[in-house]
């Protein structure tokens, strides 16, 4: 598996195949990335679970935080982990003692630990890195485009007008350049000794 | 399976425009309104804290130019882009999310006469500093790097001669100085030349030339290559501290690979304001359209010309990329290999003289200060675009005063011949 580089249809089919996601570090404070990206996802009709130790007792947008994975009583398809790349393998070890294991561990935009993806891959998982769920769906959706966001998508399909709950189609045709090649210009850029 | 991907006239006509979801209308409409309304306070609050996809007035983003950013963004390969007021307001705005009172840029000397003014003079007035190096020389670049640099600045297809600079070269050096190197564009059209993927890490437009193509708007894009780690150093504040007007989110962190089109929207573009309209954007959309067919055009007709040229016995020298002789034919194979462009510059042996002449014995090309129109057109550059600098400066960038520059267009290259063969024989 390339992380440095995914395939539209591997996220597209990540994004098309879960229904709960459970965020790992979700913030209960309003003008953090996690509480706008929780909020995004929950809009586009994804059951969130906060997870949050620091917060216990309150909720998320109507969600009670829990303190750990393992608190949460019932399997969730997916962790988001917003947390520094130092903290993610304790997060993965945990997720893989849960019966049923998530399908898919997805580490934020910045967020980066390719032994944790190693054991999460062996035991089948999908994993995701220094990636935001909220840019890729509204990327592969299209919504962000609003903002001049190359998609590197097209469809001559009409949109619909997004409501809340709504999920919208990710099956758009795929462009090449963009994100992708420079992005991996840039990974490779940063690895090598300056 | 991975599935074929659209080529370049597919994403000219395509990307960035989808049938408007309340009408189903195909061409992308003309969203000429100031500002949009919200669902609710909560809403308003979330576009305004940068938190949701949605629009709010079109100072900051439009829907008919957010469709015109999708596209260039796409064709140049980069992960966003801002379309602004002009080329030069693509140029303030980048270079304010870089620079720092005191701080310096270097800039290749051979560039459009006014972006030459507005490094020397406008942005001497906020603090910001440039250095000057020879596009021909990158040791010359190299040589100009200091602490307080920030940012190099070429011309792919540099004004007025359409040399061809060496932008793998030139961010070879940008890339060891830790600092972006911002190329624009605006000559040669991301149809010939893409410079993200030579290692430019932005790009800037003026719209109102080959990607207008028509003459008709004035337009300005910034394109951000996704490819600079700004977090680096903490060399650019801008992009890299908390902003206090957005409740101290750091932009780098969370827009990941475009937070540099973002900064450049809501640091840059919301408080200097230089905001394109609507109506031009959607002129420049239809423009594009049909950006690969103008530029094949323009390119042959430019390679006719110029070989008739060089082969008048009252032309001195021509000076085009795209023929074999020519000093940067060699660059030309390698970043432009579709075509050297349809601007370039040739001297009279009658010198200054024979210039004005010739200028004013055309028929159909016109005399006035732009390029990249479907017409044909001729400028002095000496008494015009570079009037402002001094006789030396003159020279080294390109415009001696016995120099004449030619913007040609897409009518049939016989009659452009006739008509300068015409002229210099009146």
């Amino acid at each position: 598996m390339n992380h440095d580089a995914y395939d539209d249809n591997y996220i597209r089919s990540i994004l098309n195949g879960v229904k709960s996601i459970a965020m790992v570090g979700a913030s209960p404070v309003n003008v953090r990335p996690s509480y706008f990206a929780f909020k995004y996802l929950a809009q586009r009709g994804y059951d969130m679970i906060p997870v949050n130790p620091g917060h216990v007792g309150k909720s998320l947008l109507g969600k009670p935080f829990v303190a750990s994975l393992s608190d949460i009583g019932h399997p969730v398809d997916m962790i988001d982990i917003f947390r520094n790349s130092s903290h993610i393998m304790p997060v993965v070890d945990e997720a893989l003692t849960l019966s049923p294991p998530p399908k898919v561990i997805w580490m934020q935009l910045g967020a980066r630990d390719d032994a944790a993806a190693e054991k999460a891959e062996a035991a089948g998982l999908k994993v995701v890195m220094n990636r935001c769920p909220k840019i890729e769906y509204g990327r592969l959706s299209s919504e962000i485009s609003w903002m001049g966001v190359n998609s590197r998508t097209l469809s001559s399909k009409r949109a619909p007008i997004p409501t809340q709950g709504m999920r919208l189609s990710l099956n758009r045709m795929s462009v090449g350049g963009g994100a992708t090649t420079a992005s991996d210009r840039a990974a490779k850029n940063k690895s090598e000794p300056t | 399976m991975t599935d074929r991907l659209p080529g370049f006239s597919t994403l000219a006509v395509h990307a960035g425009a989808q049938p408007d979801p309340t009408t189903g209308a195909r061409v992308t409409p003309i969203y000429q309104t100031t500002s949009f309304v919200f669902n609710d306070a909560d809403h308003a609050a979330s576009l305004f804290g940068l938190q949701a996809f949605g629009n709010i007035y079109t100072r900051i983003g439009n829907p008919t130019t957010a469709v015109l950013e999708e596209r260039i963004a796409a064709l140049e390969g980069g992960t966003a882009a801002l379309a602004v007021a002009s080329g030069h307001a693509a140029q303030v705005v980048v270079l304010q999310q870089l620079l720092m009172p005191g701080d310096e840029f270097i800039a290749a000397r051979k560039l459009y006469g006014g972006s030459i003014n507005q490094f020397t003079h406008a942005f001497k007035s906020f603090g910001w500093n440039v250095a000057w190096a020879d596009p021909d020389d990158i040791g010359s670049f190299e040589r100009a790097v200091t602490p307080r640099t920030k940012a190099i600045f070429i011309e792919s297809i540099a004004n007025p001669a359409g040399s061809i600079t060496d932008i793998e070269g030139i961010a070879e050096v940008a890339r060891r100085a830790g600092v972006p190197l911002i190329v624009d564009n605006t000559l040669a059209t991301p149809y010939l030349i893409r410079p993200i993927d030579h290692g430019a890490d932005i790009v800037v437009h003026s719209l109102t030339k080959f990607l207008g193509g028509h003459g008709n708007s004035l337009g300005g894009i910034i394109v951000d290559g996704g490819t600079f780690d700004w977090s680096k150093d903490n060399k650019y504040p801008m992009l890299n501290e908390p902003r206090p007007e957005y409740h101290g989110i750091r932009i780098q962190e969370t827009f990941g690979n475009f937070a540099f089109a973002i900064a450049c929207r809501v640091l840059g573009l919301r408080d200097l304001g230089p905001a394109i309209s609507p109506f031009n954007a959607f002129m420049i959309l239809t423009g594009i359209e049909t950006l690969p067919l103008r530029m094949q055009k323009h390119c042959e007709n430019a390679k006719a010309v110029a070989e008739f040229l060089a082969g008048h016995s009252a032309v001195a020298s021509v000076n085009y990329a795209g023929l074999a002789s020519d000093k940067y034919n060699k660059l030309a194979r390698k970043y432009a290999p579709k075509g050297a462009g349809a601007v370039f510059t040739f001297s009279l042996r009658g010198g200054y003289d024979a210039g004005v002449n010739l200028v004013s014995n055309l028929k159909l090309f016109s005399h006035l200060a732009n390029v990249g129109d479907t017409r044909s057109l001729v400028i002095h550059p000496a008494s015009t675009t570079h009037s402002q600098l001094d006789d030396a400066a003159k020279v080294k960038s390109g415009a001696a005063p016995d120099v004449v520059r030619l913007s040609i267009g897409i009518e049939d290259k016989e009659d452009l011949i006739a008509d300068l063969e015409q002229a210099l024989s009146a």
